[in-house]
C-alpha cells in the first residue's frame, strides 16, 4: 500500500474495486465505514460481487467480471473530457499523458457501457465523484489481480490516481490488500525469483556480489528463476525437486488437477509444514514445523508495517521453527548457517536490506515502523511517492481492454469465480482445523444468482454440479443476489470442493498470477 | 480547528473546538471516572459515572457528552459529585449479581474496578425474579443477562466500528432488552471486547484463565494482511483466548471473526509432531537426523545430476520476514538457483 489503511479516514472520496473488503480485510473495513459515516466521505464501489460495503456506497458499479480496464478507461475518459483531471500535477509529476488521452478517446460511456454492463449514467457520476470529491484513495485485491490482464488492471488504477493528483497525498494512495497475513514480507524478504530483499534485482552484478560476499559464496545464480505457477508446469520435467515450506499448492494452484499430476512425479519433494496438508501428502519427506504463536520473528502487513510476532507456547512433539530447519538443512549440505535466534537474522536483513536497515527488534518494541527505513534513526515512511515519486516521473501507460482468457459459451454459458468468505483463510489448512470457524461456515457453497437459479430449477440448499473444461465440482447452492446474473462464486478453502479444478492455468504474462477470477463453466443440478 | 479556554479543578485548559469535557480533561491529566465511555465510540450517555460541575449549570453534566466552551468552568471532584456517582453505580449492582468468583472478566472489569475505587456496597441487590438464558446469535459468544450493565458500548461498537448493526437495545415497558439479529451477526466479538463487564463472554475455549493467571503474550495475528497487534492468553502450553490490543495503532482494539476464534488450530491434535519420511508409499515417523540427512544428501545428488535450476523452492506468505529471508538465502546461495517464489500471487 502507499498509504496506512488508517489515512483512508482522511479520504473524501474511496474507490473500492476486486475487494470483498468486510470479509478479507475486516479491519480495514472499518476504517473505510468510519471514514463514510463518521468523516462523510464518499464512497465508489466498482465490483460484479454486492458485497457488503455496497450498502453504503455512493455509487455501485457492476462490471462484467473481466471488464476492469474498460471500465478505468471510461472513468478516465470522462474525467478528462470534462477537464477535471489535476493538470498541474500531471505536468509536474508524470509523463505520458497525452498518449494516455489519445488511447482514452475511443472509450466513451457508450462504448464502456457495451462491454462492462455498467450504465452511462453511472460511470459518468463515479469519475465526477472520483475527480472532484477531494482527496482520493483506492482499495484493491485479487479481483484486480487475479486475472491475464492483472498487471494492466493495476496500472491502470494507477493512471487514474495520477490523473486525480491522488498519489503521494494523505487520503490519497492505491493500495493493494494483500491477501496473506504476510505476503508484503515474503516480498520484502527475496522470495521472489527475481530479487534478492529489498527487491535488490538478481540480475545486477554488484548487487550479487554484495551478497555473495556477505554469505560468504564464489558466486550467486544470475539468472532469473522461475515463478511458483511455472515450477508447477516444469515440475517432473526440468524441476526434479521441491522444497515446499508452508505452502499448500495442491490446492490453491489453478487446475489443481494437473498442480497434483506434476508434484507427483517430482524427483524428490520436501514439505515443511504444521499439518499434513493435500500437498504434504505428496512428499517423500514432511517435516513438522512451528506456527505464528510459538517463535519470534516479525510480519509485514499490507501497509508495510513491521509487526512483532512473539513466542507464546513451545511447539508440540519435535516440531522446529522454520529458520532452524532451513539452517540444519543448510549445515548438512556444507554451508554453515548459525543464528542463535531470529534477531540476528534480523541484524542480517538490517545489514542487506536498506529499506528495511533501521528496523531492529528493540526499536519495534517502541514503536511502529514502516519501510523504508533506511537507518537506525529513520522514522520509517509511512505514505510513499510524497512531492515525487520513487522512481521519478511517473508514467502513464496506455492499456487498451482486452478480453479474459476463457469466456462462456455455448456450452460453458457460466463465468466462475473464486475468493474467500469471511469464516476460511485460504487452503483452510488453519482456519479449518478448530471447531469455531466450522460451526460458522461448515461447507463450501456456491453463490448463485436468483434468476439463474430460477431458469436452472435450482433452489437454496440444493447440489449443483460445476463444470469446467477441466473438471468438475459438486457443491451445494446459496441462491442470491450476492453475484450478477451469469455469474457463479465457489470460495477455495474446502479440500473435498476443490474449485481450482475448476480454474484455468492461464497466466498474466508479466506477473505470472493465474486468471482465478474468471473461467467458463455449466452448472446442472445434480441428481 | 480553533480552540477554548477553560479551566477544569482551577486549572487552564485549551482544547479543540469540538471535544468534549471529558477529552479536555484527559488531554491535562485529569482523570474523570467512565464505564460507557469507549475512546472509538460517539458518546452513550448511559452510565452517569462521568458527572461533573459546570459554572451557571444548575445539575452536573456528563462530561463525555458535554462539549467544552470558552471560559467554562469546570469541577471533576467534590462530595456531591462522589455521592452521585456511588449513587448511579448502586443503581446498576442492584441488579448486577457480585458473581465474581464464577466469572471470567473478574480481574479484567471495569465495573469491578469502580466498585472498589469508589468503595461501593452492594446491599441493595435483589435477586431477577425469573432467571431467562439469553441465548446469543451465536454459539461463539456468551451473554449473561444478569451481568449486563446496559452501558450500550457492544450495540454501539457492532453499529460503529463494524458497520453490522446486529445488536439494538430495545425498550418495552420501561425495560432495555439487548436483541441480536443472527442473520446479521457475523460472530467477530466485538462486542465483548468492548463490554466493561462480563456479561458478553467467549464461549469457545474449554480451557478457563483468567487475563490474570495466564501468560499474556502480545503478537500478530497470522490470518490476513491486516497484521492485527493482539494479545495471547496462554494456560498450561495452550491459548486460552486472544483478544485484541486496544493501544495498538493497526487495529486498535479490533479484530475480526478468524483472529478472534481460529485459534483452535494452535493446540490441534492433527498436528505434525514429528518428521515422516515415505517408503513404499507410507509416511513412518523418522528423527530429525535421519530426515534431515537423507534430504541433503537427495538434494546434493539431484544438483550434482541436474544442476542447481532442477530444484525449486517455495517460501511462504505465512512464515515471518526472517524466516522467508533465510529460505531465499538457502535457496540462492546453498542450492545456487533463483527458483524461489511463494503463492503471493495466488
Ligand atoms: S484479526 Fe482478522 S482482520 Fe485482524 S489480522 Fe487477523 S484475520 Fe486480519
Ligand atoms: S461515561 Fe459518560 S455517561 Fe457513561
Amino acid at each position: 500500500m502507499t498509504n496506512p489503511f488508517k489515512d483512508v479516514l482522511n479520504s473524501k472520496v474511496i474507490l473500492l474495486t476486486g475487494t470483498n473488503t468486510t470479509a478479507n480485510h475486516p479491519i480495514i473495513a472499518n476504517y473505510i465505514h468510519e471514514a463514510v459515516t463518521k468523516r462523510g466521505a464518499k464512497l465508489i464501489v466498482a465490483d460484479p460481487r454486492k458485497i457488503k460495503l455496497v450498502d453504503i456506497s455512493e455509487v455501485w458499479l457492476r462490471p462484467r467480471v473481466g471488464t476492469n480496464v474498460a471500465w478505468i478507461n471510461g472513468l478516465m475518459h470522462v474525467i478528462i473530457r470534462d477537464n477535471l483531471q489535476a493538470q498541474a500535477y500531471i505536468d509536474e509529476r508524470t509523463t505520458g499523458f497525452d498518449e494516455l488521452k489519445k488511447c482514452l478517446a475511443k472509450y466513451t460511456p457508450k462504448y464502456v457501457a457495451d462491454i462492462t454492463g455498467i450504465p452511462e449514467k453511472d460511470l459518468i457520476a463515479a469519475a465526477r465523484l472520483y475527480a472532484t470529491a477531494g482527496p482520493g484513495s483506492i482499495f484493491y485485491a485479487m479481483g484486480i489481480t487475479q486475472h491475464t490482464s492483472g498487471t494492466n488492471n493495476v496500472k491502470s488504477l494507477a493512471s487514474l490516481a495520477m490523473l486525480c493528483g491522488n498519489i503521494g497525498i494523505e487520503g490519497g494512495g492505491v493500495n493493494p490488500l494483500r491477501g496473506q497475513n504476510n505476503v508484503q514480507g515474503a516480498c520484502d524478504m527475496g522470495g521472489l525469483p527475481n530479487v534478492f530483499s529489498g527487491y535488490q534485482v538478481v540480475t545486477s552484478e554488484d548487487i550479487r556480489d554484495k551478497f555473495a560476499k556477505a554469505w560468504n559464496v564464489a558466486k550467486l545464480p544470475d539468472k532469473v528463476g522461475m515463478a511458483v505457477t511455472d515450477m508447477g508446469n516444469a515440475a517432473g520435467k526440468t524441476i526434479k525437486a521441491l522444497y515446499i515450506m508452508g505452502e499448500n499448492p495442491v490446492l490453491s494452484d489453478p487446475d489443481s488437477h494437473h498442480a497434483a499430476k506434476g508434484l507427483a512425479s517430482l524427483d524428490f519433494m520436501v514439505v515443511q509444514d504444521i499439518f499434513l496438508t493435500e500437498t504434504a501428502k505428496l512428499a517423500d519427506v514432511v517435516l513438522p514445523s512451528s506456527c505464528f504463536a510459538e517463535k519470534d520473528g516479525t510480519f509485514t502487513n499490507t501497509e508495510r508495517k513491521v509487526l512483532r510476532v512473539r513466542k507464546a507456547l513451545d511447539a508440540p512433539g519435535a516440531a522446529l521453527e522454520d529458520y532452524r530447519i532451513i539452517a540444519a538443512i543448510a549445515k548438512r549440505m556444507g554451508y554453515p548457517m548459525e543464528y542463535s535466534n531470529s534477531s540476528a537474522i534480523m541484524d542480517e536483513i538490517n545489514a542487506l536490506t536498506p529499506s528495511y536497515g533501521g528496523i531492529t527488534y528493540a526499536r519495534l518494541d517502541k514503536e511502529d515502523l514502516v519501510w523504508p527505513c533506511p537507518t537506525k534513526d529513520h522514522p520509517g515512511t509511512p505514505i510513499l511517492h510524497v512531492g515525487r515519486f520513487a522512481r521519478g516521473q511517473g508514467v502513464f501507460f496506455s492499456i487498451e481492454y482486452q478480453p479474459s482468457a476463457e469466456l462462456p459459451d455455448m456450452d460453458y454459458p457460466f463465468v466462475l469465480t473464486t475468493g474467500r468468505v469471511h469464516w476460511h483463510y485460504h487452503t483452510g489448512t488453519m482456519s479449518r482445523k478448530g471447531t469455531a470457524l466450522n460451526r460458522m461456515y461448515p461447507e463450501a457453497l456456491a453463490e448463485i444468482n436468483e434468476e439463474d437459479a430460477k431458469r436452472l430449477r435450482v433452489a437454496d440448499g440444493d447440489y449443483v454440479n460445476i463444470v469446467s473444461r477441466r473438471g468438475s465440482i459438486k457443491v451445494k447452492a446459496v441462491v442470491s443476489n450476492m453475484t450478477d446474473r451469469g455469474v457463479a462464486f465457489v470460495p477455495f478453502h474446502f479440500y473435498e470442493v476443490a474449485v481450482n479444478q475448476l480454474t484455468i492455468n492461464a497466466l498474466d504474462p508479466v506477473s505470472r498470477i493465474p486468471e482465478y477470477k474468471i473461467c467458463a463453466v455449466r452448472i446442472e443440478k445434480a441428481a | 480547528m480553533s480552540t477554548v479556554k477553560l479551566t477544569i479543578d482551577g486549572q487552564e485548559v485549551i482544547a479543540r473546538q469540538d471535544s468534549s469535557i471529558l477529552q479536555a480533561a484527559k488531554s491535562a491529566g485529569i482523570k474523570v471516572p467512565t464505564l460507557c465511555f469507549h475512546e472509538r465510540l460517539n458518546p452513550i450517555g448511559s452510565c452517569h459515572l462521568c458527572v461533573v460541575e459546570v459554572d451557571g449549570k444548575g445539575t452536573p453534566v456528563e462530561a463525555c457528552k458535554t462539549p467544552v466552551a470558552d471560559g467554562m468552568s469546570v469541577v471533576t471532584s467534590s462530595d456531591m459529585l462522589a455521592g452521585m456517582r456511588r449513587k448511579s453505580l448502586q443503581r446498576l449492582l442492584a441488579h448486577h449479581p457480585l458473581d465474581c468468583p464464577i466469572c471470567d472478566k473478574a480481574g479484567a472489569c471495569r465495573l469491578q474496578d469502580l466498585v472498589f475505587e469508589l468503595g461501593v456496597r452492594a446491599d441493595t441487590y435483589e435477586e431477577p425474579k425469573d432467571r431467562v438464558e439469553v441465548a446469543y446469535a451465536t454459539s461463539l459468544i456468551k451473554y449473561w443477562r444478569d451481568r449486563c450493565v446496559y452501558c450500550q458500548r457492544c450495540a454501539a461498537a457492532c453499529r460503529e466500528i463494524k458497520g453490522v448493526g446486529a445488536l439494538e437495545f430495545v425498550e418495552t415497558d420501561g425495560v432495555l432488552e439487548l436483541t441480536v439479529d443472527p442473520e446479521k451477526c457475523v460472530s467477530c466479538g466485538e462486542c465483548l471486547q468492548v463490554c466493561p463487564t462480563g456479561a458478553l463472554t467467549e464461549n469457545l475455549s474449554p480451557l478457563k484463565a483468567r487475563r490474570f493467571v495466564g501468560k499474556k503474550v502480545a503478537t500478530t495475528c497470522t490470518y490476513c494482511g491486516c497484521g492485527c497487534q493482539i494479545e495471547l492468553n496462554v494456560l498450561d502450553n495452550r491459548v486460552a483466548s486472544v483478544i485484541g490490543r486496544g493501544d495498538a495503532a493497526v487495529n486498535q482494539g479490533s479484530m475480526c471473526v478468524k483472529g478472534r476464534f481460529g485459534y483452535e488450530f494452535i493446540g490441534s491434535d492433527q498436528r505434525l509432531t514429528t518428521p515422516l519420511i515415505k517408503r513404499n508409499g507410507r509416511f513412518e515417523e523418522a528423527g530429525w537426523d535421519e530426515a534431515l540427512d537423507l534430504i541433503a544428501r537427495r538434494l546434493n545428488k539431484i544438483k550434482s545430476e541436474h544442476g542447481p535450476d532442477a530444484i525449486g523452492g517455495f517460501s511462504s506468505a505465512r512464515c515471518t520476514n526472517e524466516e522467508n529471508y533465510l529460505f531465499q538465502k538457502f535457496m540462492r546461495a546453498v542450492i545456487g538457483t533463483n527458483n524461489v517464489d511463494h503463492c503471493a500471487r495466488l
